[in-house]
C-alpha cells in the first residue's frame, strides 16, 4: 500500500503540486433567475504529503469548491470557470471519462454525512471492492482480500464479518471509516475530505482525525480538509485559506493564522471557539448576524456588515475594484482594508491549545 | 422467518371465514337464485322447488352455510350449479390461464415501465418526460374494458394480426398437462400449441397490463429521481465508477425498492381475475368464470373461487413481503 503511493507523492513533489486550483469560479444558473455566484475566484495548491484547510461557515462555498475539484457538480444549470490542475492535466472541462478514471483512483472524497452516504442496500465489502475492480486489474477474491485489509488499515475490528453488514448495521465511526477506507483504496495522490468529523462523537472525530493524519504522513498523499472546526485546522492543517462568501478572505500556515489572525471574520471564528479554560459563566463571543447579512461582493467588503471594524470605505466601491486580496507578510495573503492589528481578547481558541 | 410465515398464515383463518359469511350472505341477497337462473323464468314453482331440493338450497340459511364450511376446509366447494363440475376442478383449469395472462401483463408492464420511468427521470423536463407522464395518466384513466374492445376492434378484428378470443384455437388439439397452455405445449414439444396459446396472450395481455404500465412508469420516474440526488450515488460517482454500475448498483437497486412494492400489489390484484379483459376476450381465465357465475347465480362456483382468490391474494403479498426484504436489507425479517 505505502510502498506503491510513495513513488506516485514523490514524482508529484518534484513537478510542483498535486493539485493547483487557480481563479476557480462556480456559478449556478437557474432558468427565470439571476445566477448564484457560489465560488469566485479561488486559488490555492497543495503539495504531497501537506494538509490544506478550506475553513468557513456553511454556505460559503468550500464544499462546492471541493465537488468543482472532484468534477462532480451536475452538468446542467452550473458553470465552472478557472482551473484545476491535477499532476499536469486540465480538470475543468475535462471529459467525463477522464474524470472517472482519476476519480476513485487517484483523487478520493471522503463525505460528511457517512449514512446517507453509503448505499444502503449493497454490502460495504462490495462498496469497497467496486472501486478496486474499477480501476486495478485484479479478480474478485484478491479484491476482496484487498478490502479485508483496508477495513483493518482504517481500524475497524473484524473485518471480515463487517464486510458483509450493511451501512444500518454500523456505528457511525466505523461508516465513517469504512467511507475512508473505500477512498483509500487505490491509494490516491489527493484526499478531499468535506468535514469527516461533523456527524460523529468527540472522541470518535479524534480517532477519525488521527487516521487522516496518519495517511498523509505514511503515504505523502495531499489532504485538503473542510471543515468549520478550527479544532480540526488546529489538529491537522499545514496551510489554511478562510473562505467568506464564495471567496479566500485569508491565507497562513497555521501556527501563523492561529498567533496572528488578521481579517476580522478570522479572528472572530477564533474567538467564538468555546474553552474549557475560559471562566465559568463567561459568555461566548460569536459573530454577529449570520450568512444571510452577507452583500454582493461587487459593492464592497462581503463581510462589512457584520463587522465590528467595518468603515465606511468598506461598503463602498474603492477604485473601481472590489477588495483585493493581497500579499500580507511572508506567505500570508488577506482580503480586508481594515486588518486587525492585534490578536483578539485571550477567549479564542490557540494552535498551541487546540481546541478538540 | 419461518414464524412470520407461520403467523401471517394463521391471520388467513379469521379472514377467510368473515369473507365466506359476507359471500354467503350477499349471494342470498342477490335478487333471483340458482334456480330460475337454470330454469328461465316461466318455470313451475314445483320445478324450482324440486331444484331446491337437489342442490340443498331449500335448508334453512345457516345449515347451508355449516355444511358448505364443512366441505370447504377440505377444499370441497361442491358442484357448480351451471356445468355440475366440481368447482375445485374448475378452478384448477381456469386459474393457470389467468396467471400466464397475469405474467404477460406484468413482464409487459415492467419490461416497459421500469426503463421508460427511468428514462424520463433521467431526462427530466425534456418531450420524453413530459409525453410518459402524460400518457401514464392517459393509461390509468382509460377504461379497462374500452381499451380491451380498442385493441381487439383494431388488432384482431379489422387488422388480423392477433386472435382476439378464446386461449388456443379449437382446431389445435392440444395435449393438457398443467393446464398453463403456454407450458403445456412447451412440455410436450408441440411449439405450434404453445405459440398459438402465447399469441392468444398478446391482446389481454396488454388490455390488462396497462393500468400497472402507467403507475410503474409514474414511481420509477419519481423514485428515480429521489435517487439520483442522494448522497450514496454522488459517492459512487466520487469513486469513479462506470456510468452503467452507478446506474445499475446505484440508482437503480434503490429506486426500485418502492416500485417493487407496486409490482406485488398488481400482481395480486390481477390474478384474483380479469373480469373486464376476460370478458372482452372470452378468456376462459377465472375472471370470466365468476362474470358468468354472477349472471347463472350459480352460489357454489361463486363462493369456491373467491374464497381461493383470496386464498391466492394473501399468499402473494406475502410472499411480496419476504421477497421486499431480500431486496431491502433494512427491513429484512428476523
Amino acid at each position: 500500500m505505502s510502498i506503491e503511493a510513495l513513488p506516485a507523492g514523490e514524482a508529484a513533489r518534484a513537478d510542483g503540486p498535486v493539485l493547483q486550483v487557480d481563479d476557480l469560479s462556480v456559478t449556478f444558473t437557474r432558468r427565470g433567475e439571476a445566477p448564484t455566484r457560489a465560488v469566485d475566484g479561488v486559488s490555492f495548491a497543495v503539495d504531497a504529503g501537506e494538509t490544506v484547510g478550506l475553513v468557513g461557515e456553511s454556505g460559503c462555498g468550500k464544499s462546492v469548491t471541493s465537488l468543482a475539484v472532484m468534477g462532480l457538480l451536475p452538468r446542467r444549470g452550473v458553470r465552472v470557470g478557472g482551473s484545476v490542475r491535477f499532476g499536469g492535466v486540465e480538470l475543468v472541462g475535462a471529459p467525463d471519462r477522464t474524470l472517472r478514471d482519476l476519480r476513485g483512483a487517484d483523487m478520493a472524497m471522503v463525505f460528511q454525512d457517512p449514512l446517507s452516504s453509503l448505499n444502503p442496500v449493497v454490502p460495504i465489502g462490495t462498496q469497497v471492492t467496486e472501486v478496486l475492480l474499477e480501476h486495478r486489474d485484479v479478480s474478485r477474491g484478491e479484491a476482496a482480500d484487498e478490502a479485508t485489509r483496508l477495513l483493518d488499515r482504517v481500524g475497524i475490528p473484524d473485518p471480515g464479518r463487517r464486510l458483509k453488514e450493511y451501512p444500518h448495521q454500523l456505528s457511525g465511526g466505523m461508516r465513517q471509516r469504512a467511507l475512508i477506507a473505500m477512498a483509500l483504496a487505490c491509494s490516491p495522490r489527493l484526499l478531499i475530505a468535506d468535514e469527516p468529523t461533523t456527524a460523529l462523537d468527540v472522541t470518535i472525530q479524534a480517532q477519525i482525525l488521527e487516521l487522516l493524519r496518519e495517511l498523509v504522513v505514511d503515504t505523502g498523499t495531499a489532504l485538503v480538509m473542510i471543515t468549520h472546526d478550527l479544532g480540526v485546522v488546529a489538529g491537522l492543517c499545514d496551510r489554511v485559506h478562510v473562505m467568506y462568501a464564495g471567496r479566500i478572505i485569508e491565507s497562513a500556515d497555521r501556527h501563523d493564522l492561529f498567533a496572528r489572525p488578521r481579517h476580522p471574520y478570522t479572528g472572530g471564528l477564533l474567538a467564538s471557539v468555546p474553552r474549557l479554560d475560559g471562566a465559568r459563566g463567561a459568555p461566548l463571543t460569536p459573530i454577529r448576524g449570520s450568512a444571510r447579512d452577507t452583500i454582493p461582493w461587487a459593492e464592497g467588503c462581503a463581510f462589512a456588515p457584520r463587522c465590528d471594524h467595518a468603515q465606511d470605505d468598506c461598503l463602498t466601491e474603492v477604485s473601481g475594484s472590489t477588495v483585493p486580496l493581497e500579499h500580507d507578510g511572508p506567505a500570508r495573503e488577506l482580503r480586508c482594508r481594515h486588518p486587525l492589528r492585534r490578536p483578539p481578547s485571550a477567549t479564542g481558541a490557540t494552535a498551541s491549545g487546540a481546541a478538540r | 422467518m419461518l414464524r412470520f410465515v407461520v403467523r401471517r398464515l394463521l391471520q388467513l383463518i379469521p379472514i377467510l371465514l368473515g369473507l365466506s359469511v359476507l359471500l354467503f350472505a350477499w349471494l342470498r341477497a342477490l335478487p333471483g337464485g340458482p334456480a330460475q337462473a337454470a330454469l328461465g323464468e316461466r318455470a313451475t314453482p314445483e320445478a324450482i322447488a324440486r331444484y331446491n331440493e337437489l342442490f340443498g338450497l331449500d335448508q334453512p340459511i345457516y345449515v347451508q352455510y355449516l355444511r358448505f364450511l364443512g366441505r370447504a376446509v377440505q377444499l370441497d366447494f361442491g358442484n357448480s350449479t351451471r356445468t355440475g363440475r366440481p368447482v375445485t376442478e374448475e378452478f384448477l383449469e381456469r386459474m393457470p390461464g389467468t396467471i400466464e395472462l397475469t405474467l404477460f401483463a406484468m413482464v409487459f408492464a415492467i419490461g416497459v415501465g421500469i426503463p421508460l420511468g427511468y428514462l424520463a427521470a433521467r431526462r427530466h423536463g425534456s418531450w420524453i418526460d413530459s409525453t410518459s407522464v402524460i400518457g401514464s395518466l392517459l393509461g390509468v384513466a382509460i377504461p379497462v374494458f374500452f381499451l380491451a374492445y380498442l385493441l381487439r376492434l383494431v388488432f384482431a378484428v379489422e387488422l388480423g394480426w392477433l386472435p382476439g378470443s378464446g386461449r388456443q384455437e379449437v382446431r389445435i388439439d392440444a395435449t393438457r398437462v398443467t393446464n398453463f397452455y403456454v407450458l403445456d405445449g412447451v412440455l410436450t414439444g408441440e411449439w405450434d400449441a404453445a405459440w398459438d396459446a402465447f399469441t392468444h396472450l398478446v391482446l389481454p395481455g396488454i388490455a390488462l397490463g396497462t393500468i400497472p404500465l402507467a403507475i410503474i412508469v409514474r414511481i420509477t420516474r419519481a423514485s428515480v429521481l429521489d435517487v439520483v440526488n442522494e448522497d450514496y450515488v454522488r459517492t459512487a460517482n466520487a469513486k469513479g465508477l462506470a456510468t452503467q454500475t452507478v446506474r445499475r448498483r446505484h440508482i437503480l437497486r434503490n429506486a426500485l425498492l418502492p416500485v417493487s412494492t407496486t409490482i406485488g400489489l398488481q400482481t395480486g390484484l390481477l390474478l384474483s381475475g380479469a373480469v373486464l379483459t376476460e370478458t372482452v376476450f372470452a378468456f376462459g381465465g377465472v375472471g370470466s368464470a365468476i362474470y358468468d357465475a354472477i349472471f347463472g347465480r350459480d352460489y357454489a362456483l361463486l363462493q369456491g373461487f373467491v374464497l381461493l382468490l383470496a386464498i391466492m391474494y394473501v399468499l402473494v403479498n406475502l410472499l411480496v413481503d419476504i421477497s421486499y426484504g431480500l431486496l431491502d436489507p433494512r427491513v429484512r425479517v428476523s
